[in-house]
């Protein structure tokens, strides 16, 4: 199942900051820095607790659904780093 | 815009922050970028240091890079790295090992967002004590043993790459594996005491190209600070920005609060400000030097230059302690363009010296001399 199609989360170990050009996402336990490119990314990663399915927290954020395809690039590496994490429950 | 673009014009708080908590050190190496030895009477006290951190924690810098001097020696050091850790902003703190016993190793390793950086810069003690000074090379192994036997795995061996070391990478490397760590390899700054040294320490251009070689190879498992960019004119980038970021997304906060642009500028020309009275994040977000190097930078010299954009003219600080124009080449540039400028620097004219010297007084040759006087035959 693709990332957009799942429930995530962030976790309590990493940090989100607004920058003008998107956020930096810190993780404290593994010290790793990410950059999240654009403020649309930001805004679908601080939303996907609120959400169902990743695409949903996208969608809200403002994503053109045309573009969806590198945000679900984008999420994967974000999953494979630990900057955001998946949950079981649906939308809190 | 371009991330890099965006990096270059500022971000709201920087990415890599280095608070140097001391100028007080137990050893005096000969490159020591902030000339430590004595400890400065005007250092911020606990009270200040704690506020500094809360300020940090709210424009969330992540994590601050702290050293010296050597930082352990601060009384209130495990206090304050304590504070910042419960406070939700990590710490680096760069250490000789003097003070790395096997119960504070232990406390470390059990600590979390607290990582460690020994210093070596040699692979072998003759090579790193005629740097660091004699037992220095004892001193940091028997740290990375206590460090590796707590299982603080992943801790940081940071290496200056000299003339006398570039040749010992492999061997860095393995010291480094041996004790589940990760090697750091940072460039030799003709800053602080390390101008004194930067003519017969810094490495050849032969040497040069080797590191890059080396750094190409092993990129991914070595860490650097971002601090060879210059070598991408080489061609291939290095991994990292590849970008110049004191004052931009880097800067150094030095034991009495003064704020400089990074690590190796310290300088009054490159002093953006002190965090005593309006705090950090005013001169961060209102300093005028910052707001310059922020601003559209002239390539100088260097705007001719094919390469230009993958080494960014290199390093201002290098530039400034050789006397090198800052809008021109660096002092390594790989091309030549630097050793050719250094020609044209004007020999009569001083080389600037770092503004606050805590280098201990060296005995005067009076102090020094012999009483006794012996004329062989």
């Amino acid at each position: 199942m693709s990332v957009l199609d799942r429930a995530w989360t962030v976790p309590e170990q990493v940090a989100l900051r607004p920058e003008a050009f998107g956020a930096l996402a810190y993780h404290f336990g593994t010290r790793r820095l990410s950059f999240l490119k654009s403020p649309e990314l930001f805004a679908a990663v601080r939303n996907l607790e609120h959400h169902p399915t990743a695409r949903d927290a996208c969608l809200a954020a403002g994503v053109d659904e045309r573009r969806l395809a590198a945000y679900e690039r984008a999420l994967g590496t974000l999953a494979e780093t630990g900057m955001i994490s998946e949950r079981e429950t649906a939308a809190r | 815009m371009k991330l890099v673009e965006h990096f270059e014009a500022g971000l709201d708080a920087p990415i890599c922050l280095t608070w140097e908590l001391t100028y007080a050190c137990n050893l005096a190496c000969v490159h020591c970028l902030s000339s430590s030895g004595r400890r400065d009477p005007h250092e911020l006290t606990t009270p200040e240091c704690k506020s500094l951190i809360d300020e940090l924690r709210r424009m969330q810098v992540f994590y601050v890079n702290i050293g010296g001097g050597e930082p352990t020696v601060r009384r209130d050091f495990w206090e304050l790295l304590h504070y910042a850790v419960a406070h939700d902003v990590g710490v680096k703190f760069s250490t000789n090992g003097s003070r790395i016993t096997p119960a504070v190793a232990a406390q470390l390793a059990s600590t979390d967002y607290v990582d460690v950086q020994i210093s070596l810069d040699g692979a072998t003690a003759g090579v790193n004590d005629a740097v660091r000074g004699p037992g220095s090379y004892a001193t940091a192994l028997r740290a990375m043993g206590h460090l590796a036997q707590a299982g603080m795995d992943g801790f940081k061996l940071s290496v200056v790459v000299t003339r006398e070391n570039v040749a010992q990478l492999d061997e860095f490397k393995a010291i480094a594996d041996a004790h589940r760590a990760q090697l750091r390899l940072t460039r030799l700054r003709p800053a602080g005491r390390g101008a004194d040294v930067w003519d017969r320490l810094h490495p050849t251009a032969v040497q040069q190209l080797e590191l890059y070689q080396w750094l190409l190879a092993h990129g991914g498992d070595v860490l650097t600070g971002d601090s060879f960019f210059h070598l991408g004119a080489y061609g291939d980038a290095l991994p990292g920005l590849g970008m110049c970021g004191a004052g931009r997304v880097v800067c150094l906060i030095d034991p009495i609060g003064d704020v400089y642009a990074c690590p190796f500028a310290i300088h009054e020309q490159f002093r953006a400000g002190n965090v005593r009275g309006g705090g950090f994040e005013a001169v961060w977000r209102g300093s005028e030097l910052f707001a310059a190097l922020r601003g559209p930078q002239s390539a100088g010299a260097c705007s001719s230059c094919g390469q230009y954009d993958a080494c960014r003219g290199g390093c201002m600080a290098a530039k400034f302690f050789t006397g090198l124009p800052l809008d021109g080449p660096d002092p390594e540039c790989v091309l030549g363009h630097g050793e050719a400028s250094l020609e044209l620097v004007d020999q009569a004219a001083p080389l600037p010296k770092p503004s606050p010297d805590h280098s201990r007084q060296r005995p005067s040759r009076a102090c020094d001399e012999s009483p006794l006087t012996v004329i062989a035959g």
